[in-house]
């Protein structure tokens, strides 16, 4: 494998609040490889989405990194000050959130918000910010960017307008890019153009990218690897084919058991179903986060925490590989 | 539970059609010289649910599976077409309509928006018996309560507390409980799973099956989820921009579509099983509902369509297992 793009190394993310510290992501290492896409799955609360935020450098006071490092090509960037990691977020991190409405600003074109974007970012004349807008238009597939680029974000549709926050994110070329929940918005239909577009994103600039979703579905289709997360740690982290099929941690098969497929399984059947919920931030129990709702349970997964083994291609947080094969 | 042919349809609907007045204010239009502007929701909608089975409506954003759903318990009144419940025409003048809508409930997609914050769940869920007056003591109301409770899985004493100290998927089950204390027949659920997490959309999802089967209970299941929709169903109706494309048992339906718009459904849905598949992407969105294109509203993004498409609307045709709106099937270019 290259040398990694992005390095994530014992990230810990706490949220002081007046009853004690919560710990919302907790020890999560991993690493992106240049076009390379790493799916990052796991349900609300899971500490995906701020995983991606503290690697933006947007984490909402007070939640701060409290321990670990981030590197970017090799340079740490979660110590930076602020204005520092401004530069570098949008020039060579770009941003995709879920929601493409409240990531426009009404008030300007789209061609306005383009160019403005470019020209912070690059060091480039107006005329050349503009063509270079209209060539991003045209990349994410908005038909007639002459047209549209003199148009407001409410003159879109849904999934035009999330095309456009693509083109936005991308309008610095940057290195990696970070998507969090990007097409949960939208229908399925327009969901797979979008995956479509991530996917030759990737492929043809080299692009790195951190695609965080709850959907196991989109994942299949687009990640190369995929970190499930569970209560803020690292659950299972492999190739995406191995975690789908052959899941290792007890909880991956649960979470793959339990999304209905078409087809494959008999009408009216029981779909597998791990009780109870996520533990809250606050009652995260001893050992293994999973244990309580875990049907492989002994006495070590309550007692002690496991760090991440490896199992085949894969990375499995769970004693149960504990002597397994290295 | 597989449906039988013979089963009575419990919910009848025929050529039903709602309109929604989105024109601009009043002054504008005679400022302006605005047009009044109609949208269809829902336009020549005909389907039945027999007794005792799922039959589940599927499509995207904006075609209408909601409103549907709407009309039926009465939330939304009708502009055009017939509903019958059990036989009876729930707008004819003979017809005690309260009654009949007593043996429907509805479940919403939102857990968070659809209880009450202020009241404790106890009261939530006694509210339809309370209104009903289906409880001759307080005594007989709590403990039908508590019977409700546990019937979703919730403990008998998590009435005391407020919605606020639920999950979402607890919450839905509250939602649930609520929906099954007037001890109705029919239920339609409007999303009841998509703002849950998959591990407990799981568990929502087996607990409507238990209670259908415990109850006899008749869903309408109004989803977005195609894979939801074939765990459920046992019918399945595809909707698009207002009109039923497609309507076919649910195995028939997956294992081969027929409207060019439901393949293309089952084409856009990310597939677990292999990754890295190449699919055939999907053209185009759907069209400006206050425009709908003329003809067949499918055809702009149809690779069969034809001159016929472009002008006359198909109708939805065929036996209720396994009906088509569309002229390519119908000729048998498809």
């Amino acid at each position: 494998m290259n040398a990694p793009l992005l390095e994530v190394k014992d990230l810990r993310v706490e949220f002081p609040t007046r009853r004690g510290t919560l710990l919302a992501v907790d020890d999560v290492s991993f690493c992106i490889a240049p076009g390379e896409i790493l799916g990052v799955v796991g349900e609300s609360g899971a500490g995906k989405s701020l995983t991606g935020m503290a690697i933006i450098g947007l984490l909402e006071p007070p939640g701060r990194i409290a321990a670990g490092e981030i590197r970017l090509e090799g340079e740490r960037i979660d110590n930076l000050p602020p204005e520092r990691m401004r530069r570098i977020r949008g020039r060579r991190i770009g941003a995709i959130f879920q929601d493409p409405l409240t990531s426009l600003n009404p008030l300007y074109t789209i061609g306005d918000q383009l160019v403005e974007t470019i020209l912070t970012h690059l060091d480039v004349g107006r005329d050349e910010a503009r063509s270079r807008a209209l060539q991003l238009l045209a990349e994410v597939g908005i038909p007639a960017p002459e047209v549209r680029i003199g148009h407001y974000p409410h003159q879109f549709s849904g999934g035009m307008r999330q095309r456009v926050v693509i083109a936005l994110a991308l309008c610095a070329e940057p290195r990696l890019i970070v998507a969090d929940e990007p097409t949960t918005a939208l229908d399925v239909s327009i969901q797979a153009q979008i995956i479509a577009l991530l996917k030759r994103l990737a492929r043809d600039h080299g692009t790195a990218v951190m695609l965080i979703t709850h959907d196991m579905g989109v994942i299949a289709e687009t990640a190369d690897r995929v970190a499930v997360m569970y209560a803020g740690r690292l659950a299972e982290l492999g190739p995406v084919r191995e975690v789908i099929h052959q899941p290792r941690h007890p909880y991956t098969s649960g979470l793959m058991g339990s999304i209905p497929k078409i087809g494959s399984v008999k009408r009216h059947s029981r779909l597998v179903q791990i009780d109870g919920a996520m533990p809250r931030l606050n009652a995260i129990p001893a050992g293994c986060a999973f244990n309580p709702r875990c049907p492989k349970r002994f006495e070590r997964c309550t007692a002690e925490r496991p760090e991440p083994l490896q199992v085949g291609n894969a990375l499995a947080s769970c004693w149960l590989y504990a002597d397994g094969p290295r | 539970m597989p449906t039988d042919p013979a089963n009575r349809a419990l919910v009848q609907l025929l050529d039903v059609g709602r309109d929604f007045d989105v024109s601009r204010p009043w002054l504008n239009r005679v400022l302006e010289g605005a047009p009044r502007q109609l949208l269809r929701a829902v336009d020549g909608v005909s389907f039945e649910v027999r007794q005792g089975e799922t039959l589940a409506l599927v499509g995207e954003s904006g075609c209408g599976k909601s409103t549907v759903a709407r009309l039926i318990v009465g939330l939304y009144a009708l502009s055009r077409g017939r509903i019958e419940f059990d036989g009876l025409d729930l707008a004819a003048p003979g017809t005690d309509a309260a009654a009949l809508r007593r043996r429907m409930q509805m479940i919403f997609q939102d857990p968070y928006a659809s209880l009450n914050p202020r009241w404790r769940v106890r009261d939530i869920v006694a509210e339809p018996i309370r209104v009903l007056r289906l409880a001759a003591t307080p005594q007989a109301e709590r403990e039908r309560v508590t019977e409700l409770l546990r019937q979703v899985g919730l403990a008998g004493d998590d009435g005391e507390k407020y919605p606020h100290e639920f999950s979402g998927g607890q919450r839905q089950r509250i939602s649930i409980a609520r929906a099954l204390s007037g001890n109705p027949e029919f239920l339609a659920c409007d999303e009841p799973t998509s703002a849950l997490d998959v591990s407990v959309q799981a568990q929502i999802l087996n607990l409507m099956s238990e209670l259908q089967e415990r109850l006899g209970l008749t869903y309408l299941f109004i989803s977005h989820n195609l894979a939801v929709v074939s765990h459920i169903a046992d019918r399945v109706g595809v909707m698009y921009l207002g009109r039923v494309v497609e309507l076919a048992e649910a195995e028939r339906l997956f294992a081969a579509p027929r409207h060019p718009y439901t393949r293309m459904l089952m084409d856009a849905i990310p597939d677990l099983e292999m990754s890295g598949k190449s699919r055939t992407p999907v053209a185009g969105e759907v069209p400006n509902p206050l425009a709908p294109p003329a003809g067949c509203a499918f055809h702009p993004r149809c690779p069969h369509a034809n001159a016929r498409c472009r002008a006359e609307r198909p109708v939805l045709a065929g036996p209720a297992t396994a009906a088509v709106a569309c002229h390519a099937v119908e000729e048998g270019r498809l």
